[in-house]
């Protein structure tokens, strides 16, 4: 009997390491793996909220985020392998054509 | 017994993600993540949801961490990773994480006492999930057929190499 409420307080902590992760890394790679651990701070928040309402649609929600963040982590891969052939880099400096 | 085991794989998720903060290895950063991704299946154990449980632990945990780890292997950089941003930018994003935290943790705070606990009948049937997927959610689950179809093609041809004419 787990109060639902540590769960989201979890869910939270979760959310602010992956800010966190995203903001202090400098290779893509990792800045990639920050973002999934924030989309799944995100999918243990739902989670436990479905607990709370008792209701199971926002478990079927979370199966939608996990399938939604294995195409973007498939396309994501491919653009940072495309970016690494191009520069021979992946750290997040070095992407600057933009910038004039 | 329930508190132990929350506490066990809270301990463990936190400490994965902090492993892939403070590792400077990639591929040490991934297994980390592994670690926590894992973990974080058993949680959603804990709050009545076996399918997803198995999802999580099957398809993050197992194929797209992965992919990942096919990536760091083929990117095989030479010189190294590059070492951290400056001193006073770490400091100061500490500071500012925290803050995110308290803000956040305000926010949500009204709500915190409504959410109950957890136990009592169950919800996360792999059955009920099946039919509400196939009813109740049938455009969104024709949707993501495909964005995947269409994330799949994009990746291919992202990343084939053009052929010399």
């Amino acid at each position: 009997m787990i109060p639902v409420s540590y769960f989201f307080g979890l869910s939270i902590v979760l959310f602010v390491l992956g800010i966190i992760a995203f903001f202090i890394k400098r290779d893509l790679i990792t800045m990639f793996m920050a973002i999934e651990v924030m989309l799944n701070a995100a999918n243990l928040a739902f989670i436990a909220l479905a607990k709370a309402a008792g209701s199971p649609a926002g478990q079927v929600i979370v199966f939608f985020i996990i399938t939604v963040a294995a195409a973007e982590a498939a396309v994501g891969l491919a653009i940072i392998l495309l970016v690494f052939r191009q520069k021979k880099s992946i750290k997040a400096e070095d992407m600057r054509l933009l910038k004039g | 017994m329930g508190i132990f085991l929350f506490s066990l794989l809270a301990i463990l998720c936190v400490g994965g993600v902090l492993g892939l903060i403070l590792s400077r290895n990639q591929a040490h950063s991934a297994l980390f993540l592994v670690l926590a991704f894992a973990s974080l299946g058993g949680l959603f154990g804990l709050l009545d949801a076996p399918f997803i449980a198995a999802v999580q632990i099957i398809i993050y945990a197992g194929a797209i961490m992965v992919l990942f780890i096919f990536v760091i292997m083929m990117i095989n950089l030479e010189q190294g990773i590059a070492p951290e941003r400056k001193r006073w930018t770490l400091g100061l994003s500490a500071v500012l994480a925290v803050f995110l935290l308290i803000e956040l943790g305000l926010a949500v705070h009204g709500t915190l006492g409504a959410l109950g606990r957890t136990g009592g009948e169950s919800i996360g049937d792999p059955k009920e999930l099946g039919r509400l997927l196939f009813t109740d959610y049938l455009y969104p689950f024709e949707i993501t057929s495909v964005l995947i179809i269409a994330a799949l093609v994009g990746a291919i041809v992202l990343v084939k190499k053009k052929e010399k004419e």
